[in-house]
């Protein structure tokens, strides 16, 4: 029996107090997101009960149990607050999927801070920015990844203090801290600092069509939402050996890779070696995984690898598997049905709606290639292109938007509040994000088109704006066309998804020269690394097209959307604002 | 070892190694399975050996095992010259 039981059923009367029932949480008790994941398991009985089983290259292997989680997650908490920071500090944690990772994320926020993980595979251009716009007062990162903080600090006012987790203590430079959990003395009692559901705990940045990346500001009760769709979507029980692949970096690896499953008190695995189809199928078999929540390039990558491999590994431990990130093609959910016995189940959400918000559930049809039905309490909507009304038309192209108040909804854009109110349809212009937050009559419109079919299962079409999204990661376009600029064979970027067979887009740039540069083979990689090391892997556009002169509008705007447009195949649409030869 | 494994490898070192890391990459030396290249950076790996030796490397093959090391990527190299 799965915890959701019948999807129809739970729409009745649904109210989101059920999260609280679903975790036998008690009115006075601790809404702290880092205690919840830990102490408050260890409290309940399941000290001894493993937490994390974490494998890493080679034969690297650790196991943690609930009551380590709390002592080296309180060791943390209190290294923070002995080297001064405060609540509401925001605290970066920059470093590969190791196990201070998952463990410093609930110590951040235990002490009160706001945790900002990052991708540790940004480059230091990609890292400034985020942490310059956060008034980050401190990272955590390690040997291998502080080279790039360095580079950086002195531009950084706010960053006072660097803290590296792992690595040789012995080459750190002068007021760097180096913090072993696992050596020093263990904490086993911390006072967690009181937040409330309205505290800020975590601040993840995300791309946006024009300007550097936002961040999302999200908040301690969004815990409710990422629980209870943990519980009903993902439908962790208790015995459940479970993995999400995903990057802490981005807000699934967060929502679904920490919070969502601890809070429950689930056992969760973390592979960080790379992917290699042969190791993921080895990882399920050795840690008899029974719930897999992973992202569609990763699927699609699987795929490409065939059936026959699968035979070589004993997978019999799967009983439920989720994807996220991208649509799920149709092709993926028949194969994995095929081959695992089982289908993907896809979900939709972003990172600004900080949980699931239309999915498919545990007993209810699957139409592959369906993105499924809304989350119960969650009000969906299609808009129309033009009116931003709501319409029910069956197959109807519009706006994917949801009715506000969820209680994993972002609270803001970190000092962007006129960015956060241009989400709304209808908003006042001196409308507060609070405000916002509690006006039922507006709709928050995701970016992402979708239609809807007769019988309510919603299929989701593109993206609405220019945003790329490559395996997943959704990318900036204006942020890789500045940095390319810097290079100093480019004049003049535009940057767009191009089709890919596995990772859905990947980054293409259109550029124009700089006088007296050819643009020869050596160049195009010389290009390609600068925007790898600089941004990041994601951000490398992987063709670079030379034109004489961009396309652009008679104000001189680069038109990407017909670039876009003839890379897709797809109509150019309305071209008379565009700018004569 | 060839020209190739000493061109494979100086690039490697030179894209891939920082300055100051105490890092002895040599032909054996594991790439992906190890860290050193992020299996998202095989991309620009992948590119790199396509332009330089003017060969097309199927996404099949490039795999993260074949792009290992220094020694399995020239005998994948070798292979697609013919």
């Amino acid at each position: 029996m799965s915890n959701i039981g019948s999807y129809e059923e739970r729409l009745q009367g649904f109210d989101w107090s059920i999260a609280k029932e679903v975790l036998d949480w008690q009115e006075g008790e601790l809404l702290n997101i880092g205690a919840m994941c830990s102490d408050r398991i260890c409290d309940r009985g399941h000290a001894d009960k493993t937490a994390l089983i974490w494998e890493g290259f080679g034969d690297q292997k650790k196991r943690y149990s609930f009551a380590d989680l709390r002592a080296y997650s309180n060791g943390f908490a209190k290294l923070l607050q002995d080297q001064g920071l405060e609540p509401g500090d925001r605290v970066c944690i920059f470093m590969d999927k190791i196990p201070s990772l998952y463990i410093s994320f609930l110590g951040v926020l235990k002490m009160g801070g706001v945790a900002q993980p990052l991708f540790s595979a940004f480059g230091d251009d990609s890292l400034e920015v985020r942490l310059a716009s956060a008034g980050t007062r401190a990272i955590l990162t390690t040997g291998k990844h502080v080279k790039k903080v360095r580079k950086i600090q002195d531009r950084l006012p706010s960053l006072e203090k660097i803290i590296v987790v792992e690595g040789n203590p012995d080459k750190l430079k002068d007021g760097e801290v180096f913090f072993d959990v696992e050596s020093a003395e263990r904490v086993d009692k911390f006072d967690c600092h009181e937040t409330g559901p309205d505290s800020a705990s975590v601040l993840h940045y995300t791309s946006g069509t024009t300007g550097q990346p936002k961040g999302a500001q999200h908040v301690h009760s969004s815990v409710w939402g990422q629980a209870l769709t943990a519980s009903w979507v993902l439908d962790i029980q208790e015995d459940d050996i479970y993995w999400c692949t995903a990057d802490p970096g981005w807000v699934t690896g967060t929502s679904y890779g920490i919070i969502g499953a601890w809070a429950l008190g689930a056992t969760q695995c973390v592979l960080d070696s790379g992917f290699t189809t042969a190791r993921w199928y080895k990882f399920i078999q050795d840690n008899k995984i029974t719930i897999w929540y992973s992202a569609p390039t990763a699927i699609r990558s699987l795929m490409r690898d065939g059936n026959e491999l699968v035979k070589d590994y004993d997978l019999s431990s799967l009983r439920h598997l989720c994807s996220v990130g991208e649509p799920l093609n149709a092709e993926a959910v028949v194969w994995s049905e095929e081959v695992f016995g089982k289908p993907f189940l896809d979900t939709f959400w972003q990172t600004e709606t900080g949980s699931m918000m239309i999915t498919n559930y545990p007993g209810m049809k699957v139409k592959p290639g369906s993105m499924g039905k809304p989350f119960p309490g969650i009000t969906a909507a299609v808009l129309d292109l033009k009116t931003f009304e709501p319409h029910t038309e069956p197959g109807k192209v519009g706006l994917i938007a949801f009715r506000p108040g969820w209680p994993s909804m972002f609270r803001t854009y970190r000092n962007q509040e006129d960015v956060y109110r241009s989400k709304f349809v209808g908003a006042a212009d001196d409308a507060t994000p609070e405000q916002l937050r509690h006006d039922e009559s507006l709709w928050y419109v995701s970016g992402d088109r979708a239609s809807v079919d007769k019988d309510g299962y919603y299929w989701f079409v593109g993206r609405d704006d220019d945003v790329i999204n490559t395996g997943g990661h959704l990318v900036g376009p204006f942020e890789i066309e500045s940095a390319l600029i810097e290079h100093e064979a480019i004049a003049e970027a535009a940057v767009v998804g191009k089709p890919d067979e596995v990772n859905m887009e990947v980054v293409k740039a259109f550029v124009t020269l700089n006088p007296g540069f050819e643009f020869d083979d050596m160049t195009e990689l010389s290009v390609m690394n600068f925007i790898r090391k600089s941004l990041s892997p994601l951000a490398m556009p992987q063709e670079i097209e030379v034109k004489d002169k961009l396309p652009k509008t008679r104000s001189g705007k680069i038109l990407r959307r017909y670039l876009r447009a003839l890379e897709w195949g797809e109509d150019v649409g309305d071209l008379s604002t565009l700018e004569d030869d | 070892m060839s020209e190739m494994h000493d061109e494979v490898l100086e690039y490697v070192i030179d894209e891939y190694v920082d300055e100051d890391d105490d890092l002895e990459v040599t032909f054996d030396t594991a790439l992906i399975s190890s860290g050193i290249v992020d299996s998202f950076s095989m991309v620009s790996l992948k590119v790199f050996l396509e332009k330089k030796y003017k060969i097309s490397l199927p996404d099949s093959e490039a795999t993260p095992e074949a792009f290992d090391t220094v020694n399995s990527i020239c005998d994948l190299v070798t292979k697609h010259l013919g």
